[in-house]
């Protein structure tokens, strides 16, 4: 059996580019948010190229899905992070050897390197083989590795490796100096001298005093001072570092590929479960959805936005989770009601959660299922951006008369306010011509809008409204239900809109 | 190596927390004045004073130790004056000599660590000298045994040795210094080594001997050779440095130890002068145990008072042995407050070691003093002064144990008198009750009178003396509570009308 890669079953996915760069939408989204606090750390795997491609595989998907499912088991993923340390610490010796002159000095720190590797690939081996594996792609890795580490090839590296370590501890010698003379010799057992002088005061011993020996400078490396003792070191014990030479020359290249690559990759399920323990202390949940291109039902229950979500909890803030489900011939979702109750944030958590699941990640959720898109669209409100000469209507008309030339049926648009530099007249005439053409091609929709009369243009849409407390109407509850458009809601959105309620006058007269 | 002067088995602790409550005491029983006799201006008397006052012994045994060192001391002032003399000399001399380790350079540590060393084995060589000559003048086991373990731990062989250490660590015959190969290879566990040989020339020696040994040189003008050259010996020379340097950290603290342990008998000594000056009577107090109910004495009088009058005061003669409950009523400004000073400073200066300013005096211990005054309106106080007083009162509660003592002085008098009497009597029973020994200063007749009538076994009831002229005579006799204070008398008085 080949091992390849943990990430990838498509051997041409498998070599995407290390620069490849973000999807349009992910601003719109908050994804570039949610990706850089999920890779925060770990800038040294470039796992961003690896978030930045959704696979389009539901076979890739399902292989990834297990694999995280085995990494929320506590002791491997523990497992993982220790032998991904090691693998650090060996990447930093490494890249320092490059730098280092003096001969023994390098080969005693590429000893350390070898050594550092030996243990990681001995322990990841050994501790693997005690962990329940359920998911093809860590129990193919572990068999892989089982018998990498059981090659002849590795276990001579790793016997040579620690013998000669040994061999170099057990030395011990002695520097006279005097004036500007240094004699090396070997160790003849003399006494220390420091706890001859601590014995005849230790009848003063008051209790804990300052320590002195944090006055001790030693700057790193090697000097040639000591490059001249290391030497003359080495002369009083030619033998080892013969053997020493030697194994630098044999085992240069001693790091096997595959392994590497593992250990990248790894890490992006490490970097997410990690992101997510963040939010389940906070209470919230994951879940992993079914993902089906096959049926256009389509549901999450109490899903949240993972950008907004992060902020909450710094701040002590309550993190209202929303429900959506779509059925038979449901495929557009018509979010209206008043400002401020969480509409921008349920169409954000539409595109995270399918992003995400697209990813073979699990979602925020409790159960969902959702589609396997072939490519998704988002329009939110941008500034106007004075390198276009186009005004801001026609901008956005030319933006969302894209989409739809560019979507299948398989492609998922998510709209937000869209036409509000218009008149509302203009909005709801252009909106609804939109909202066709997106019917047409019966692809899945969100599309938050205060024009709440797109809900009723066909079976394929629903109306969600985000609410308010009935007794208080100026309190949001970031609660978005299925309902159908309030008259009453919308009147005010109108008003709030343009600033014109009682309470935003008043505040506006004030200054 | 331990004075152990405070206490039998441990070192008297310089940095320790006063107790809680320690504000309250020292305004209401106007400790300071006494501090202030204790100290001469020397705020650090002062301060050890103050904590040895505030820090009351719950241990016969341990106020005997005190007692018996504190007698020596009055025996051999002058003596003891010299050794407290010593620490206070070893400042004094670092000081003009710019001696301290304040070098961030092991070589340079090493170096003045070693310098300073020389001073302190000088002064140390002073203690000795002492011990020898004067040990056999001092009774208590407290000095005997410091005595005894100055000589023998400050015995020859340790000078020799230190002379000796002092010689050596100048390095003349160069560094030997042992090291291992750690990671990549460079050296680690530096450590500096004795030469086995005795012989002046170990260095030319050890190249005779069979060990193959390997030279070089750092040129002259080799500057970064140099450094990293006494980089490598610094690294050698480090632990040595650190305990050298500990060494006199150590010795340094012994010294502020002894200077510790003798403050307090020093604050004793000066006091005592004083007291002797008014023609004051001291006496070494007898305590009895925490359970026992004990207070008798003769002659007592209120140290404070004596202290700033400048001249000697009446004392009073009682026995209220076997009370729980001992009430104080009578004249205004006829030495209630000074009798109830007299008793709490008394019993603080028993439970610290100390003599008492009376003729004979014994109490039982309290495992806790405290007291409640009346306070003068507080304009910063929100709260009214009964809610201020019934605050302090509830934070004196948190701290109190069985056999503590409280002395009230006026307390619950904010409000109106049977309000106030209903308040301290509910407050009075249950610290009965709970084992507290009260001792209550009152104007209230209400308050008084209630539990007089209870004719308690363990309640005794004193008054200020009022003389037939209504003159007062500031003695305190035992006598029920009478319904008047005299108050016209001190109107009179005042005012200047003649009765």
């Amino acid at each position: 059996m080949k091992f390849n890669s943990i990430l990838f079953l498509k051997s041409e996915d498998s070599k995407i580019e290390d620069t490849l760069e973000a999807p349009a939408f992910f601003i719109d989204l908050n994804l570039d948010q949610i990706i850089d606090a999920i890779v925060a750390g770990k800038w040294d795997y470039n796992l961003k190229p690896f978030f930045y491609f959704p696979v389009k595989d539901s076979d890739t998907i399902k292989y990834r899905q297990e694999i995280v499912k085995d990494l929320e088991n506590r002791i491997l993923l523990d497992t993982i992070k220790s032998f991904a340390q090691k693998m650090v610490i060996m990447r930093r010796y490494l890249a320092m050897c490059k730098k280092l002159t003096y001969k023994y000095h390098l080969e005693g720190w590429f000893l350390e390197t070898v050594i550092v590797y030996c243990d990681a690939v001995n322990s990841l081996a050994q501790e693997l083989s005690q962990i329940d594996l359920h998911s093809q792609g860590l129990r193919d890795f572990r068999e892989f590795l089982s018998n990498y580490a059981g090659s002849e090839k590795f276990t001579t590296l790793a016997a040579e490796t620690k013998s000669l370590k040994s061999d170099l501890s057990s030395i011990k010698y002695s520097i006279i100096t005097k004036g500007n003379f240094v004699r090396v010799r070997k160790y003849d057992s003399e006494i220390d001298y420091s706890l001859e002088v601590l014995k005849t005061f230790e009848k003063f011993k008051q209790g804990a005093v300052k320590d002195y020996t944090q006055y001790l400078t030693v700057s790193a490396g090697m000097n040639h001072v000591q490059a001249q003792v290391l030497d003359l070191v080495a002369k009083l014990n030619p033998e080892i570092f013969k053997n020493l030479d030697n194994f630098y020359t044999k085992y240069r290249y001693f790091c096997d590929e595959t392994i590497c690559r593992f250990d990248r990759e790894i890490q992006f399920y490490v970097a997410y479960i990690e992101y997510m323990e963040r939010f389940k202390k906070a209470g919230l949940h994951f879940c992993y959805p079914l993902i089906t291109q096959q049926s256009k039902e389509i549901y999450n229950y109490e899903g949240f936005d993972l950008a907004l979500a992060n902020k909450c909890i710094s701040e002590n803030l309550t993190i209202v989770p929303n429900d959506f489900h779509l059925k038979d011939k449901e495929r557009i979702i018509i979010v209206s009601g008043p400002n401020q109750g969480g509409k921008t944030t349920f169409a954000r958590v539409f595109g995270q959660l399918h992003y995400l699941a697209n990813l073979g990640l699990p979602v925020p959720g409790i159960k969902a299922q959702l589609f396997l898109f072939d490519n998704l669209f988002t329009h939110f409100e941008k500034e106007e951006d004075i390198r276009n000469l186009r005004g801001k209507l026609q901008d956005d008309l030319v933006r969302i008369y894209n989409i739809p030339n560019q979507a299948t049926s398989n492609s998922i648009i998510i709209m937000n306010e869209i036409f509000t530099s218009t008149s509302l007249k203009d909005a709801v005439y252009l909106s609804k011509i939109v909202i066709e053409k997106i019917i047409q091609l019966d692809l899945l929709c969100m599309c938050v809008s205060f024009i709440d009369e797109l809900a009723l243009l066909s079976e394929k849409t629903i109306s969600m409204v985000s609410t308010v407390v009935p007794e208080n109407p100026t309190v949001r509850t970031y609660k978005i239900i299925k309902k159908p458009p309030d008259g009453l809601a919308y009147a005010i959105h109108i008003a709030e809109k343009y600033r014109l309620t009682y309470e935003l006058l008043k505040e506006r007269i004030k200054s | 190596m331990k004075a152990f002067l405070m206490f039998k088995d441990r070192d008297f602790n310089l940095s320790s927390q006063l107790p809680p409550i320690s504000d309250t005491l020292l305004q209401d029983l106007e400790i300071n004045t006494l501090l202030n006799a204790m100290a001469l201006k020397d705020d650090y008397l002062f301060d050890i004073a103050k904590k040895t006052i505030l820090s009351s012994l719950n241990d016969i045994d341990a106020i005997l130790y005190r007692q018996d060192i504190l007698k020596d001391c009055l025996k051999n002032p002058s003596i003891v004056r010299e050794i407290y003399q010593i620490p206070i000399i070893s400042n004094e001399k670092k000081h003009k000599r710019w001696l301290g380790i304040f070098s961030r350079y092991p070589a340079a540590i090493l170096n003045e660590s070693v310098q300073i060393m020389q001073l302190f084995v000088d002064l140390l060589r002073h203690f000795r000298q002492i011990a020898d000559e004067h040990a056999d003048k001092f009774d208590s086991e407290g000095f005997q045994r410091f005595f005894n373990m100055l000589k023998t731990e400050l015995d020859d062989e340790f000078f020799t040795d230190v002379e000796a250490h002092l010689v050596e660590l100048k390095f003349r015959d160069g560094t030997l210094i042992s090291a291992e190969l750690g990671n990549g290879n460079e050296g680690t566990n530096y450590v500096l080594r004795k030469p086995k040989t005795k012989n002046q020339h170990w260095f030319k020696k050890i190249f005779s001997q069979k060990n193959p040994t390997y030279t070089f040189y750092i040129a002259d003008r080799d500057e970064a050779g140099s450094r990293a050259l006494s980089e490598l010996k610094d690294r050698g020379i480090i632990l040595v440095a650190n305990a050298v340097a500990q060494s006199v950290d150590h010795i340094d603290s012994f010294f502020k130890m002894l200077q510790g342990e003798l403050a307090f008998y020093i604050g004793c000594l000066n006091l005592y002068d004083q007291l002797n000056q008014l023609g004051e009577p001291i006496t070494f107090p007898i305590p009895a145990a925490a359970n026992e109910r004990k207070l008798s004495f003769v002659g007592l009088y209120d140290i404070s008072l004596a202290l700033t009058m400048k001249q000697k005061i009446v004392g009073n003669d009682i026995n209220l042995d076997q009370k729980d409950l001992i009430i104080v009523t009578g004249a205004n400004q006829g030495g209630k407050s000074t009798f109830l000073r007299s008793i709490g400073l008394a019993q603080l200066m028993m439970q610290c070691g100390m003599y008492v300013p009376a003729e004979s005096f014994s109490a039982n211990l309290c495992e806790g003093l405290f007291t409640h005054y009346k306070r003068k309106e507080d304009a910063s106080m929100k709260s009214g002064k009964l809610d201020e007083e019934l605050v302090r009162m509830s934070i004196l509660v948190e701290n109190m144990t069985k056999n503590s003592m409280v002395l009230f002085n006026e307390s619950f008098s904010a409000t109106n008198e049977r309000e106030g009497s209903e308040i301290a009597r509910q407050i009075i029973r249950a610290l009965l009750e709970a084992g507290v020994k009260v001792v209550f200063v009152t104007h209230q007749y209400d308050f008084a009178h209630s539990f007089y009538s209870k004719k308690m076994p363990n309640a005794i009831f004193l008054r200020a003396e009022r003389q037939a002229d209504g003159k007062r005579s500031f003695k305190i006799y035992t006598g029920k509570p009478l319904e008047t204070s005299f108050g016209v008398d001190v109107y009179k008085k005042v005012f200047g009308i003649d009765s």
